[in-house]
């Protein structure tokens, strides 16, 4: 406050250029890439990737804004049998990531799975010729995968902008003679569009940002193409190429979230809370019933059925050193990750607040992009950068000391820990932005006017209030890490396995049963900060 | 006598808004100031300055006759090295301390003579059973008392309150803001604080200082403020007033309730009177002269001290009535419709310019 730069800001600053490092040197390789690859990749498949990337988002965009808001709206503003359990039990298919659910779904659906096998048994079929069977590994299977995994986000969001709507605005609409329904299309979902619109595009940035699914499907995406041109056609400008398109996507959506966000603010805190609930009966009951159950069933409770028969029934084969290597990773990366970005996004949240200078607030601001930029974006752009250091340090190492270092930053777990924690910034930060933000200013110049400088005002008053913050902040950027597939898969060092990886590399050679263990390992990490979520969602609402 | 608190030429601008305008302000050692004035007139910017809360843009700030801050040579000492007690307006208690901590947090060691002093404030507040309890739990008044004992207990050369009683209900204010006094003369701290409430400044204060729009607009006494307010504006600040435009002939002024001296203003000139409500007495018959003028009662009210009466002029030439306030100590209720006699008071007369801006009401 008595300077206008100083350690703090600074610290702030180099944590947003680290974040942004990645994004520039996307940009810089895509720039300075030989065009051959550039006509080539136009002429082959750029076309096929845009088509196919545009119809998956158009597809989960549509089904995560109907499923999550119905619901939503079913759960806020209806009162049926259960609806206190599908309150919170609508968000259970958040803590399954989709490529998991695309290995299930592929395991009971494909030609060798129950579901046909049973088919077949009870209808006499030999051959696939015989009868139609929808292929679940395909474009429309994919967008079902991810629907069902996806739309809690459009249910959370448009959900509490439900429960804000005041009472007195659906009276006043009933009053001047709109029905249940007409009142619902014309007064209560114009009133949550913004929420429903931040939640879809949250959805569609996850969307862009799957790896596991639609390599899994053989979805021609720009996520598949990124990795399909840098490891098969082992051209990293041609990778940047194809990054540099998908970040146009990136831009549209978040210009999108930013102005519903915007438009957020017709929705009004003042007036009584909605005491006022439909009653529903009979056959409605029922078809809410089942509305609410579906995305449950489907996006969570079958596919944890399988994989615990498949876990029980692998268990030998499935928990041998392999796995627990793979668990130590997974738990050393992630435990790094959380630690490191929660420290990070704690340094760039106090830091905007300590200067509150316009530099510190945009250095916040982009130290939080990396939640909208694809993983596999981002480990493009993080190899180069740190290829590129190791290889000065080589000769600069071989030269004075005749001592080649090797790999010191890429290719080592150092370069999974910066893409992790690039793109989990935004949750940590989130976490402790919001948490500062409860902590009104004058707290500070109590502590400051007491005697307390800026450290010891953070330690003592600041740390003591943001725990329950931090704790969050550590626990999501735990659980996404754990799960985190695309980074992984492109930055890890030779032979170093995740659980994810070593799922998914099992699933695309067909052994998922054996992997279901790993699976199961990261959904159940996953439960915890859903577990967190409802208790939000059930404990602050009423 | 070196003073407590010294502001010189102090400007300050949030954005292109300017928030202080060239202030210099001196307050000796063991004097209580008051800033007083409207929301957004820079009081509060003042009082952060002293703290070291806000960045100095403009001017010099000293502290018991040193430099705090310099903005011309860059130099503005931190906030914990001012030795400044500070109290918020939202108290801003450690949620998360107990009582006692909230109140220790700025003694570096355990000082057993302070810790002493602070255990004797607390029953002197009756408050002591609460030492072990959170913030959280208290009541407004109790949470103003834990702050105003925190801000006090590291002895600070300067204590600055910042809408102290703002949060209470208006008995809770009256009271407190008596303990409070009480507390700090006690203390022998030199005090400044901010408020927007006359009342409370003239209650509270050695000294009133009148702020509007970033500039100091009147420093006296309660006394002397009012009873003789330089400006319109600072003669609103204690009680709305019957307010009367007209222009000056043969050096009085004549207004729908009677013809007054125009205090030096020019031939010519136009003027606002401001009549106090409690220098229009209403008269009894028997102590009404034949001469005194007659008004219309519209409503009266009992406020328990006094009587508030609405009043309309009978109708004049010009045909058009005008209603003003009158007041009477104890309780009197004519009856609307009812004409009564009335007398002002000349010592409640002021006299200003126009200065062609409407009187907020």
């Amino acid at each position: 406050m008595t300077r206008a730069f100083d350690g703090w800001s600074l610290t702030a600053l180099i944590v947003a250029a680290l974040v942004a490092l990645p994004l520039l040197s996307v940009f810089g390789l895509a720039l300075s890439g030989s065009g051959d690859v550039w006509a080539h990749l136009v002429s082959t498949v750029l076309g096929n990737y845009i088509r196919t990337s545009l119809l998956l988002m158009l597809g989960v965009g549509v089904g995560v804004a109907v499923i999550g808001a119905g619901t939503a709206w079913l759960t806020s503003a209806c009162r049926f049998p259960g609806v206190r359990v599908f309150e919170w039990a609508l968000l259970l298919p958040l803590a399954v990531p989709a490529y998991i659910v695309a290995y299930i779904y592929t395991d009971i659906l494909e030609f060798a799975g129950p579901v046909q096998g049973a088919m077949r048994d009870l209808m006499g079929w030999k051959t696939a010729r015989d009868y139609w069977f929808p292929e679940i590994r395909s474009l429309e299977g994919a967008i079902a995968v991810m629907v069902l995994t996806l739309y809690p986000y459009v249910y959370l969001l448009a959900r509490s902008s439900f429960l804000e709507q005041t009472a007195t605005l659906l009276d006043a609409g009933r009053v001047l003679g709109n029905g249940p329904w007409r009142n619902f299309f014309r007064v209560a979902l114009p009133l949550a569009r913004p929420a429903i619109v931040v939640g879809v595009s949250l959805a569609l940035m996850e969307t862009l940002n799957d790896f596991g699914t639609v390599d899994f499907f053989a979805v021609q995406t720009f996520t598949a193409g990124i990795y399909d041109v840098w490891l098969n056609m082992n051209s990293m400008a041609g990778a940047a190429q194809l990054a540099t398109v998908l970040l146009l996507f990136v831009f549209m959506l978040i210009t999108a979230e930013r102005l519903a966000r915007r438009g957020r603010r017709f929705d009004m805190k003042a007036g009584r809370k909605k005491t006022h609930v439909h009653d529903l009966k009979g056959w409605l009951a029922v078809a809410a019933i089942l509305a609410c159950l579906l995305p449950v069933l489907f996006g969570f409770l079958l596919p944890m059925s399988v994989l615990f028969s498949h876990a029980m029934v692998f268990y030998e084969d499935s928990l041998n050193s392999g796995f627990w290597r793979h668990a130590g990773h997974s738990l050393l990366v992630s435990s790094l990750v959380a630690l490191v970005s929660t420290v990070l996004g704690l340094v760039l949240g106090y830091g905007a607040r300590l200067s509150g200078s316009v530099l510190t607030r945009y250095a916040s601001r982009v130290a939080s992009i990396g939640y909208a930029v694809p993983g596999s974006v981002l480990a493009v752009g993080i190899m180069l950068p740190l290829t590129q250091f190791d290889r000065s340090l080589n000769i600069f190492s071989t030269r004075l000391f005749d001592l080649p270092l090797g790999l010191v930053l890429s290719g080592t777990v150092f370069a999974l820990v910066y893409g992790y924690s690039a793109r989990f910034m935004a949750l940590s930060l989130g976490s402790v932005e919001s948490g500062l933000a409860r902590i009104t200013p004058s707290m500070d110049g109590a502590a400051r006017t007491l005697g307390a400088n800026r450290s010891e005002t953070l330690r003592r008053v600041h740390l003591p209030l943001l725990r329950r913050f931090l704790l969050t902040a550590i626990l999501i950027v735990f659980v996404d890490s754990m799960k985190e597939l695309p980074i992984t898969m492109l930055l890890r060092p030779f032979n170093f396995d995740t659980l994810a990886t070593y799922t998914h590399q099992f699933a695309r050679n067909e052994l998922f049963e054996e992997a279901a263990l790993g699976a199961l390992a990261i959904v159940a990490a996953g439960i915890l900060p859903v577990i967190l979520l409802s208790r939000t969602i059930t404990g602050g609402d009423r | 006598m070196v003073s407590a608190l010294e502001y010189e030429n102090i400007s300050h601008k949030f954005g292109d808004r300017d928030v202080l305008r060239n202030i210099s302000l001196e307050i000796g050692r063991g004097e209580f100031v008051c800033l007083l004035g409207p929301s957004g007139c820079g009081k509060t910017t003042l009082l952060r300055l002293a703290a070291g809360l806000e960045r100095l843009q403009h001017g010099i700030v000293r502290l018991g006759g040193t430099i705090a801050a310099d903005a011309a040579h860059h130099v503005d000492v931190a906030p914990e090295k001012r030795n400044v007690g500070m109290m918020f307006q939202d108290y801003a208690l450690f949620p998360h301390l107990t009582v006692m901590e909230n109140i220790l947090f700025g003694l570096r060691k355990a000082d057993q003579k302070r810790i002493d002093w602070v255990k004797d404030r607390l029953a002197y507040f009756g408050i002591s059973q609460l030492t072990s309890t959170y913030p959280g739990t208290l009541s407004g008044g109790e949470q103003q008392r834990v702050a105003l004992l925190r801000a006090l207990a590291p002895h600070p050369q300067l204590l600055l309150l910042d809408e102290p009683f703002s949060a209470l209900d208006k008995a809770r204010r009256i009271e407190m803001r008596e303990e409070t006094g009480a507390l700090i003369r006690e203390a022998g701290a030199t005090t400044l604080m901010v408020t927007h409430d006359g009342e409370e400044a003239m209650f509270m204060a050695d000294r009133i200082v009148v702020m509007n729009e970033g500039r100091i607009e009147q420093i006296g006494s309660a006394d002397n403020l009012y009873m003789n307010p330089r400006s319109a504006f600072v003669a609103s600040l204690f009680g709305h007033a019957n307010r009367f435009c007209e222009t000056v002939r043969n050096a009085t002024v004549e207004t729908p309730i009677g013809t007054f001296d125009a205090k030096g203003r020019a031939e010519g000139e136009r003027v606002c009177v401001f009549i106090r409500p409690e220098g229009v007495v209403p008269l009894t018959d028997e102590e009404a002269g034949r001469d005194a003028s007659q008004a219309e009662v519209t409503s009266s009210h009992y406020l328990g001290i006094a009587s508030h009466i609405h009043m309309r002029t009978i109708g004049s030439n010009s045909g058009s009535a005008v209603t003003f306030h009158a007041q009477r100590s104890g309780r009197y209720l004519p009856r609307a419709g009812t004409r009564v006699r009335y007398h002002v008071d000349p010592e409640h007369v002021f006299v200003f310019r126009d200065d062609g801006t409407e009187q907020d009401r």
